[in-house]
């Protein structure tokens, strides 16, 4: 029977530091910084080593994660100051002569170690209308009709995994939690340009609020966090103009 | 967290809840069965991740359906090819209504939002995929409707989507473990479900009429595999436990391209687009074995070969063992438009870019055949063919049986939109005669002697440590190809750390998100799994699609053309597999399609 191994680069094991933002609930007053040393190989993921430390030091650091490779949206943390996902970043992409940095991502109530409590930003999402709102039927049994041209407008908004990595690194999010926030942006934008939907005028009534897109101050944080390379800024950018100008 | 309106009623600690119907876990099957159920009864789903972290969002290449869109095509030949796929162990009803129906669970997907690839006329793309013909084999033909290689996560997120159009009331992070039962008129019907709440420890009971399962496949029985972390089994454990058979078992699915050493998988849809797989000398190998559809040959095929030619010395790489998947002549265009996930898979992964180098791969863990035996309608069966009333099972922790011994890719999708929304409507349907059957006294006893066994737990042996063995002795003796002697040592290395389960100790005491605990009862159910399909894997003495018998390599039909049936029986603390399972076979449904040889 072959068990594969690794595939190349030839795999090297290291010793690394983490050093993580720890919160007990049932224990601590307030969080505090905890570090432990792992040993990790080149082609591990911030995730592996987190689980290494959960299943082999202390059972009590808690995270949230599935998938493992960046498609559930489960486990984006802060990691050296950067918004991301513990499975898409790999070890050897970091500075390991330092410290890592692990924290929750910020502005979503910390509820224990990496684990925030996500119900407000799904909250936000869910005000957007992010649904196909149709006001004609389409022929029975048959699809709607959309060229190729159309699909692709709103293309890369369909990627979003709802990882709440945008939203957690936005300095208006932080100061102002009342902000819809990018990734509720990223689904409205994702049906506003659907040329099957029917309720653009809807939704960009809802953004175009005191708490809506124009609280964006276009600090491009939200893009450079996003782990599927979602321009979300400009989607920002394109709900802003379609509010003063219309769809298209 | 919950997005319910009503509040529970609290007694003794537990929190009460009631519904007309209750659906375990949201992936692409439950949130199906929720959008029809919703709007017709009081309904809950209940899932142990939030809806959009289930691991249908994961599923790339396409779903299944002859459209034509493309080219000639018709839901017979689905049908037929389907039924060979399986390598004729499927129930050929079962597939004719998957087949059938599945044209209208693409419309329904496309007219809630769903963002498919279109062709030039604007109407949905298809593409090719393994074992999907025209005319019974002639030729590959298109037949996956797609959204580039992402067809899962835009399922998930639409009927996610429509899920919150109907204001479908959620308990997310909530664990269920345990289905009540109750006796009414001498007849077993269950009457609720026990589940444990992440967030605080609660322990509640959701009493109801009907009560779907969808709690997915049990991939994490294996260390190599596309599946994630949270693919436990539950589910399907908790039926087991309640002494509901498990059907076909030892058909376990290993899907040939997974990013070797990881299992991360890259779709079938890479080859549907014309990638090759070559052995270390740069030979198309599959044209050997294959000659007709080559690379487009069915999984279990295709994953043997691989096996088959790293064993013999073709591999590729340092130590000779993987393959290779050559996608360099596809270029740039097509792979960033129509693969780009994958691409980035292969990038982010192993440092490796699909555009100019091929990519290593070696068959991953992928997906359970068999599992919970139900009937057309969805419902969960108590033997051959004794329906449990108001209990339903869809998607890949049921079996109905519509994949045989071997999955075509493309009909899970394709599965859990029929047969999700099948349990839905027949749910539905049920609930407005039903009455609210009677809870028995302390429905959760049984859960929180558990939890609080587990919680106390203080032995010596560490859960990581048993899951660990369990997964890589699983890939060592139980993996594409099974022998009596691995199955044998398999059986012994499940039986010794079955009996080192009962010693381990957990570390986090708390209430509050304590996973520490949950993984070790998730462990409970991957060893109850692992254990009944290595057993049913010991008992079928031939080779048929998933299941490949090195000592029996031929298919037997005068024996086997059977599914396997295992019951729980007897002791079920034991940790010898014979003194608790006892194992009948079940008659295939066969309608038009009599046994061939299985060529490609
Ligand atoms: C990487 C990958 C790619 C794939 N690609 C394709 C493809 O291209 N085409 C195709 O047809 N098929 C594909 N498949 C197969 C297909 O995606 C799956 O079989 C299918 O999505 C399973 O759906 P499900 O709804 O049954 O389960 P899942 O989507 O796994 O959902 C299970 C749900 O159950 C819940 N749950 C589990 N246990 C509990 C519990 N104890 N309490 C409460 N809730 C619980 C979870 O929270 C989750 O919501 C792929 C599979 C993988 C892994
Ligand atoms: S837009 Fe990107 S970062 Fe924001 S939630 Fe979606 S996937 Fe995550
Ligand atoms: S675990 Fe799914 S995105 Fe990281």
């Amino acid at each position: 029977m072959v068990t594969p191994t690794p595939a190349m680069p030839a795999v090297q094991a290291f010793t690394i530091t983490l050093n993580i933002r720890r919160f007990q609930p049932e224990v601590d007053q307030e969080a505090r910084w905890q570090s432990f040393d792992v040993e990790v190989y080149s082609t591990d993921r911030v995730l592996d080593a987190l689980h290494k430390i959960k299943w082999e030091q202390d059972g009590t650091l808690s995270f949230r994660r599935s998938c493992a490779h960046g498609i559930c949206g489960s486990d984006a943390m802060r990691i050296n100051g950067r918004n991301r996902l513990a499975c898409k970043t790999l070890i050897k992409d970091l500075d390991i002569t330092q410290p890592i940095y692990v924290e929750a991502i910020k502005g979503l109530p910390l509820e224990k170690d990496l684990i925030v409590d996500m119900e407000p930003f799904f909250a936000a999402f869910r005000e957007v209308k992010p649904f196909l709102i149709a006001n004609s039927k389409p022929e029975k049994g048959k699809e709607r009709i959309q060229s190729i041209a159309n699909r692709e407008i709103f293309d890369d908004t369909t990627k979003c995994i709802l990882c709440a990595a945008c939203t957690t690194s936005c300095p208006v999010f932080w100061t102002d939690g009342q902000y819809f926030g990018p990734a509720a942006i990223v689904a409205a934008h994702r049906f506003i340009f659907d040329s099957r939907d029917d309720a653009a005028k809807v939704r960009l009534d809802i953004l175009n609020d005191k708490e809506g897109v124009w609280r964006c101050r276009t600090t491009f944080n939200c893009t450079d966090a996003c782990p599927r390379g979602i321009q979300v800024t400009q989607a920002i950018a394109d709900v802003k103009q379609a509010i003063l100008r219309g769809r298209r | 967290m919950s997005t319910a309106t009503s509040t529970p009623k609290i007694i003794d600690g537990v929190h009460y809840h009631e519904y007309d119907i209750v659906i375990v876990g949201a992936g692409g099957a439950g949130m199906r069965a929720a959008i029809e159920a919703g709007p017709n009864a009081k309904t809950a789903v209940i899932s142990k991740l939030y809806p959009t972290r289930s691991h249908t969002g994961a599923a790339q290449g396409g779903m299944a359906a002859a459209l034509a869109n493309v080219e000639e095509d018709s839901w017979e030949w689905h049908t037929f090819d389907t039924v060979k796929g399986g390598d004729y162990l499927v129930d050929q009803d079962a597939a004719e209504i998957l087949a059938r129906e599945a044209i209208d669970a693409v419309i329904d997907l496309e007219n809630m939002g769903l963002p498919f690839n279109r062709t030039p006329e604007g109407k949905i793309d298809q593409r090719r995929f393994g074992g999907h013909t025209r005319d019974h084999g002639k030729a590959p033909v298109r037949r996956a409707c797609y959204a580039a290689d992402r067809t899962g996560h835009m399922i998930l997120q639409t009927l996610f989507q429509n899920c919150v159009k109907h204001g479908i009331e959620f308990y997310n992070e909530f664990y269920v473990l345990d289905v009540v039962m109750t006796t009414e008129k001498g007849k077993k019907i269950p009457s609720g479900v026990v589940a444990y709440e992440l967030a605080t420890g609660n322990i509640h009971v959701f009493q109801s009429k009907a009560i779907i399962f969808a709690t997915g496949g049990f991939g994490k029985i294996y260390k190599t595999t596309s599946n994630a972390h949270t693919l436990t089994g539950d589910g399907v454990g908790i039926m087991w436990r309640k002494g509901i058979p498990l059907e076909d078992m030892e058909f376990y699915q290993f899907h040939p391209t997974g990013l070797a050493g990881l299992g991360i998988l890259l779709t079938e849809g890479a080859r549907g687009e014309g990638a090759i797989l070559r052995n270390a000398s740069g030979e198309r190998f599959m044209e050997r074995y294959a000659p007709t559809i080559k690379d487009l040959a069915p999984r279990d095929i295709i994953s043997r070969c691989m096996v088959q030619e790293v064993v013999e010395g073709r591999g590729a790489g340092p130590n000779k063992d993987y393959v290779l998947l050559d996608c360099t002549h596809l270029g740039a265009e097509v792979l960033e438009t129509k693969l780009p996930d994958i691409t980035e898979f292969a990038r982010t992964y192993l440092g490796i870019d699909p555009v100019f180098e091929p990519v290593p791969v070696m068959p991953t863990a992928h997906y359970a055949m068999g599992g919970i035996p139900t009937n057309i309608q969805a419902e969960v069966l108590a033997d051959n063919d004794t329906v449990i009333p108001g209990l339903y099972a869809a998607g890949e922790c049921a079996c109905v049986s519509v994949h045989g011994s071997n999955r075509l890719g493309t009909n899970s999708l394709l599965d859990i939109n029929v047969f999700g929304k099948r349990a839905g409507r027949y749910a539905s349907e049920y609930v407005k005669k039903a009455k609210m059957p009677v809870l028995p006294k302390n429905p959760a006893d049984g859960v929180i002697a558990l939890v609080e066994q587990m919680r106390n737990a203080s032995g010596t042996e560490r859960v990581a440590s048993i899951r660990k063995e369990l997964q890589e002795s699983m890939d060592r003796n139980a993996q594409v190809f099974r022998t009596e002697d691995s199955l044998k040592e398999q059986t012994d290395i499940i039986q010794a750390l079955r009996e080192r389960y009962k010693n381990i100790s957990i570390h986090d005491k708390g209430e509050r998100y304590n996973t520490d605990l949950l993984e070790a009862i998730e462990l409970g159910f991957l060893l109850d799994l692992a254990e009944v399909t290595v057993y049913s894997a010991r008992n079928r003495k031939e080779s048929r699609g998933g299941h490949m018998r090195d000592d029996f390599p031929d298919r037997n039909d005068k024996e086997y053309m059977v599914h396997t049936m295992a019951y729980l029986t007897g002791d079920a603390e034991s940790s010898h597999a014979g003194d608790h399972i006892k194992l009948d076979w079940k008659p295939v449904v066969i309608t038009n399609y009599q046994p061939m040889e299985r060529k490609y």
